[in-house]
């Protein structure tokens, strides 16, 4: 159900990096997933509102103020690359 | 175990510290075996100890869980320590803040011995998926311990932990609390604030308890539960202690069966269930049969909503502001093909060789099922089917107070028997995902051993109860025990 080429498609836009060997069994296993997935359209949904929270709430706010997170120092040093503060990333353009 | 090992605190006969030494010895001689421990945080649970020792010392009055020693699930953060989700993605992240769950327990003093095995992302039902190798089975070595939660089941099972925190999306404390023979709960979504846990599925992802006996895990929940202001989803509640209603009188409840469930069952499983209806009856309970019409698409929908909001909350492993970055700065010990010179090649190198099968099944399968095109087939479909077994469960508990099920069709099964094929390893949480799927809080107790060869294996019966009714469920389920 799933082509080689779709599985190539989905995994460039969730940027996950496959190899051929890859891509062959992701095809197959989201196949038969998909598939299996299949019965739900059995089921009469005319009219029926999608589940947005389970248990109800609404939209919840909050003052806008802001608040120091107070830790800094432990974000900066998880990033992989860092230099003066920054994150250092490959050139976007 | 917990409140005897509160009075020993308080009448002298040992301190916290001794309590945690002794954890550690044996985490030191079992652990190699059954690794259900990815990181000990050996340090702070000492720190811990001594502040709960002087406090009794003082004579100051202290919490039950003060100074008693316990296991955390490494998808939840505690600051200053590693925190990996059991993924390779994240083996160098150092949690820069604390869950709030964690917060809470440090208010009551409890101790962290360490952060436990999981399926990597909580994705899995066997902890087989975790990127550091398979916790097993402290019953059977050659056997899963169930996952995601599979290393807090097997710590408590194995007295290498007292009590541990879980986190639950679609049977993950539950069916690895029945495969390990021990109590695991799941409670109402929005019981437990999602702060602070690395978000997997965030309609369905719930933190829970996990310990021996059903009133150590309502002694954990009162200390972890409440509405927090960083979790938009999290429910308005009172404080409550749920041990306070753990009365053993389960007189005049109305218990719901659900026949198909018991006649799908193999037969040496069917008995054990019957057994823990008729203890119900006998003590009083009222057994009524029940139907829910739409359960059977839990799954199915389940496998579709998960997936989604995996490939959502997963997108932010990139190796951008944490964790590894494929790069010709490697701090990792990953092997890509060739170094990464774009950033659309850190992307894809990052997240192909930081990311373990399933989780890469799974982003693949949501990102799909979210494209263009397909959104409503899938998931807007999947979300309306939710809505109606929802009502399954509304009309269900307009009869009854609470459903008994099994928590899982089999005892544990062999490591690598279930990884061959994704739907096999699936229909395990055949029992457990409607629970999440509707909403409601739910629990596993154990209810005896399956003799499979020469090993005795742990099986657990499964209630659900009303939402936010966790006091009646708590007391139920309290209320069984083999005698």
């Amino acid at each position: 159900m799933i082509s080689k080429d779709e599985v190539k498609h989905i995994a460039s836009l969730a940027r996950i990096g496959l190899d051929e060997k890859e891509v062959e069994k992701f095809s197959h296993d989201l196949s038969a997933v998909l598939d299996w997935i299949d019965q739900l359209k059995e089921v009469d949904v005319e009219g029926v509102e999608p589940t947005a929270h389970i248990t109800g709430m609404d939209n919840i706010s909050r003052e806008d103020k802001n608040r120091e997170f107070g830790n800094k120092e432990g974000i900066i040093k998880l990033f992989p690359e860092e230099k003066n503060g920054y994150n250092r990333v490959k050139s976007v353009l | 175990m917990i409140r005897e090992l509160h009075e020993k605190l308080i009448s002298g006969e040992t301190t916290s510290v001794e309590l945690t030494e002794d954890y550690f010895d044996r985490i030191e001689k079992k652990d190699k075996d059954i690794f259900s421990y990815l990181t000990l945080t050996k340090e702070l649970a000492l720190e811990q100890a001594k502040r709960a020792d002087e406090k009794i010392k003082k004579g100051e009055k202290i919490e039950l869980l003060e100074g008693i020693p316990g296991a955390i699930k490494d998808n939840i953060c505690i600051a200053g320590t590693r925190t990996t989700a059991a993924s390779k993605i994240l083996d160098n992240y150092i949690a820069p803040y604390s869950a709030t769950v964690i917060e809470k327990l440090n208010e009551r003093g409890a101790v962290f011995l360490g952060k436990t095995n999981l399926d990597e992302f909580a994705m899995g039902s066997s902890t087989e998926n975790s990127g550091y190798g398979s916790t097993k089975n402290p019953h059977d070595l050659t056997r899963v311990p169930g996952g995601t939660s599979g290393g807090s089941t097997a710590a408590v099972a194995a007295n290498l932990a007292s009590w541990a925190l879980g986190t639950d999306t679609g049977g993950s404390i539950r069916q690895p609390a029945s495969f390990c023979g021990v109590v695991g709960m799941k409670p109402t979504y929005g019981r437990v604030s999602r702060h602070g846990i690395i978000a997997m599925a965030s309609s369905l992802d719930q933190v829970g308890p996990i310990a021996k006996t059903v009133e150590d895990v309502a002694i954990v929940l009162s200390a972890i539960s409440g509405r927090d202001r960083y979790d938009a989803t999290s429910a308005h509640s009172q404080d409550k202690n749920y041990e306070d209603y753990l009365t053993g009188e389960v007189k005049g409840m109305k218990i719901g069966i659900v026949k198909e469930y018991l006649k799908s069952l193999e037969k040496n499983v069917r008995e054990k269930i019957e057994k823990v209806i008729e203890f119900y009856k006998k003590s009083g309970a009222e057994i009524f049969e029940i139907e829910l019409p739409y359960a059977k698409y839990a799954l199915p929908a389940y496998y579709i909503i998960q997936p989604c909001e995996v490939s959502s909350n997963l997108a932010r492993y990139d190796g951008i502001k944490y964790g590894i970055r494929i790069d010709d700065h490697v701090k990792s010990d990953l092997q890509p093909d060739q170094v990464a010179s774009t950033l659309l090649e850190n992307y894809l190198d990052t997240r192909q060789y930081g990311f373990g099968k399933e989780t890469k099944r799974r982003i693949m399968l949501g990102t799909y099922a979210l494209s263009s095109g397909y959104y409503e087939a899938y998931y807007l479909r999947a979300q309306k089917v939710r809505t109606l077994i929802k009502k399954d469960f509304e009309k269900a508990f307009e009869k009854v107070d609470l459903i008994l099920t099994p928590t899982c069709p089999t005892p544990a099964f062999k490591l690598g028997e279930k990884t061959e094929n994704p739907l096999e390893m699936y229909l395990s949480d055949i029992f457990t995902v409607t629970a999440n799927v509707s909403g409601v809080p739910a629990i596993s107790v154990p209810c005896g051993d399956i003799k499979i060869g020469d090993k005795d294996l742990p099986i657990g019966f499964q209630l659900m109860g009303k939402w936010f009714d966790e006091e009646n469920l708590l007391r139920a389920a309290d209320a069984y025990s083999p005698r």
